[in-house]
């Protein structure tokens, strides 16, 4: 196997006395769509905040294209190709739609704030171009007729997909997916699971997943990777990991568990 | 679509151009304040991009004003500044003469170290302006004067920058009382500086200052920030303040555009600090108080925090109010109590604010304009 895209290697995130995860390691391949599942407190979203340097791991380091990411600022570390959804929908209240996209935009822009002050000529360009660029994502998730609407005024599943498409327009080369079917219902969720198949060929993504309902991830990861307490319990295929009886018991009373 | 603010600007500049001769002649009490209002537009509309747009809250405006006033009317005045001493190192010879065991007292040390930190810096400091008033001086009629102006706001943001780099990590109340103990400190050093008047202030400041640079730098100042604010680049401001953790996620550098939102405010208010000194010919630091600052922030919260045109519109309102209280409090008909409410517009104010904050948390003017999001 080639250097992985991302890799975690030993990683431990501390609040006070809770080790909010512990020892964990795995990676994830380019191209790869990978699942991350694990009841309620398992500790996924705190992974999610260890990758993109919101938190810091307490111990072990995050590498990403062979280079440690840990001690860097969530700017940076989004600037290397690495965007998230949050679970806890985070978009720019005040903005509308297309402006919550293009604050994505930001960071690839090729002019400074002395060409933003002015309005010269390369600004009109370049605003031309992301214009086309950000409508291009909003089409593919069907959200181009709302583009004027204030973000918040969107439906909830709405909202969730406009997280995803903000998160492309950062020209991610990973894409960290924080329940982004939280909410919706089964049709929606089958419709969602498909675009993100879809954008992930398009735009060659490697997709790093977590969602509840285990049909859903069964049936789009190509590896799923299982947490609980804080711990990884198990690794491998859908098949494998449905076989395992330590995921079997984790999630034992659960119903969410197919 | 990209020319026509563009052309908006020019066109406003050349009314301007074309007005000033005809309102310079007009009621000297109603063209002071027309001037006080071109001012209160820079300051409002400079700081709304920090407490409105970036969702930060500065309560030192008035500082970075003083700094600009200071400075562009030390260079219309050609004033240098005077290097400061070192500190006594040891004693001297007449000292060690008399006493052979002679030492420096010891409670010098602190101003030895306080030297040693700041003392080049602040002499580099002087010895640049002490090197840069005579290339002021050189230019001719208006050069001289937007020389003057340029480099208070220049340096106004370059004190943006120090105070903004250390401070902005700092949040919602603690920015606040940072930037008050930075406006507190303008004032009181400006207090004690002799070569510029000190607490008696700094007169025979030469009149430069019209309506057509007042609305002219008035009208670049709402050209700059509304393009700031309405281009990609731009957004960033807004994605602070409504998630700063969201924005980080997008790749924002959230520290830079606090800093950024900070220097190009600080710019506006030395720049106004600049048109201030040269149309009154005369500043004090007491000119440059809280109370000062307070009026500019009423401005922005009144105007509705991040909305152009209700800032402006309460930059307007609010400049003239003072004066129409002032009417009213002179009106023998009415009672002693509303006399003195009025004179004192700052009971006026907490009265609006407080009124304010339960009818319209918004902003008395944000929504009027209606708001166009579409880039242009
Ligand atoms: N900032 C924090 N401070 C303290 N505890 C936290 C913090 N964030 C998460 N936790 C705790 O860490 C554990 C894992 O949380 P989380 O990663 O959100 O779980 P999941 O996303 O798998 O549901 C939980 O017990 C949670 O209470
Ligand atoms: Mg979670």
């Amino acid at each position: 196997m080639s250097a992985p895209l991302l890799d975690l290697d030993n990683i431990t995130v501390q609040f006070g006395g809770l080790k909010a995860v512990a020892d964990v390691s795995f990676s994830i391949g380019e191209r790869e769509l990978v699942g991350l599942i694990g009841p309620n407190g398992a500790g996924k979203t705190t992974i999610f905040n260890a990758i993109t340097g919101v938190y810091r791991p307490t111990a072990g380091h995050v590498s990403f294209l062979g280079k440690k990411v840990g001690h860097h600022p969530p700017y940076i570390i989004t600037a290397r190709g690495i965007a998230r959804t949050f679970q806890n929908i985070r978009l720019f209240a005040s903005m509308t739609v297309f402006d919550n996209v293009r604050c994505a935009c930001n960071m690839h822009l090729k002019h400074g704030i002395s060409h933003a002050l002015w309005r010269g000529t390369k600004v009109a360009a370049e605003e031309q171009r992301i214009e086309r660029d950000v409508m291009e994502l909003l089409e593919i998730f069907g959200l181009h007729e709302q583009r004027d609407e204030n973000a918040k005024a969107l439906p909830y599943g709405d909202q969730r997909r406009l997280e995803i498409v903000r998160a492309l327009a950062t020209k991610p080369k990973l894409l960290l997916l924080d329940e982004p079917a939280a909410g919706m219902n089964p049709t929606e969720k089958v419709e969602l699971m498909k675009l993100i198949r879809f954008v992930q060929e398009k735009f060659a993504l490697a997709v790093l997943l977590v969602e509840h309902d285990m049909k859903v991830v069964m049936g789009i990861c190509e590896r799923i990777v299982v947490l609980d307490y804080g711990l990884k319990i198990a690794e491998g295929t859908p098949g494998e990991i449905r076989a395992n009886p330590k995921v079997i018991a984790a999630y034992l009373g659960k119903e969410t568990a197919a | 679509m990209f020319e026509r603010t563009k052309l908006i600007l020019v066109a406003c500049i050349a009314a301007f151009a074309a007005l000033s001769p005809l309102i310079g002649g007009m009621n000297p009490y109603y063209f002071n304040i027309l001037i006080s209002v071109g001012i209160s537009l820079i300051l409002a509309v400079g700081l709304n991009l920090v407490n409105g747009y970036t969702g930060q809250f500065s309560l030192g405006h008035a500082g970075f004003m003083a700094v600009g006033a200071y400075l562009a009317a030390a260079m219309s005045l050609g004033i240098l500044f005077p290097y400061l001493d070192p500190p006594q190192w040891a004693p001297t010879a007449e000292e060690l003469a008399a006493d052979p065991q002679a030492t420096v007292a010891k409670w010098t040390y602190p101003f030895k170290a306080l030297w040693l930190l700041f003392g080049w810096l602040i002499n580099a400091l002087f010895w640049c302006h002490n090197h840069i008033i005579p290339l002021g001086a050189a230019l001719p009629g208006w050069g001289k004067f937007l020389f003057a102006l340029f480099y208070g706001g220049a340096i106004a943001a370059l004190a943006g920058l120090t105070v903004g780099v250390p401070s902005l990590r700092l949040k919602g109340d603690y920015l606040a009382i940072v930037t008050l103990g930075f406006n507190e400190i303008i004032r009181v050093v400006l207090q004690s500086a002799d070569p510029v008047g000190a607490s008696r202030g700094l007169p025979g400041i030469p009149l430069a200052t019209n309506f057509f640079w007042t609305f002219t730098f008035a009208a670049l100042a709402i050209y700059v920030v509304w393009n700031i604010v309405h281009s990609t680049y731009g957004r960033g401001f807004l994605a602070v303040r409504d998630d700063e953790i969201a924005a980080e996620a997008m790749g924002i550098n959230t520290t830079k555009y606090k800093v950024l939102a900070f220097v190009i405010a600080a710019f506006f208010a030395g720049i106004a600090g600049g048109l201030y000194a040269h149309f009154f010919q005369y500043i004090n630091p007491e000119g440059f108080n809280f109370m000062k600052s307070v009026d500019i922030v009423v401005m922005v919260i009144l105007g509705g925090m991040g909305s152009m045109w209700g800032v402006c519109a309460a930059a307007v309102l609010l400049t003239i109010l003072p004066e129409v209280l002032r009417k009213v409090a002179k009106i023998e008909a009415l009672p002693e109590w509303a006399r003195e409410i009025a004179e004192n517009r700052m009971i006026i104010y907490s009265l609006i604010l407080i009124i304010l904050m339960l009818a319209r948390p918004q902003g008395l003017f944000a929504g009027w304009v209606k708001k166009k999001t579409r880039p242009a």
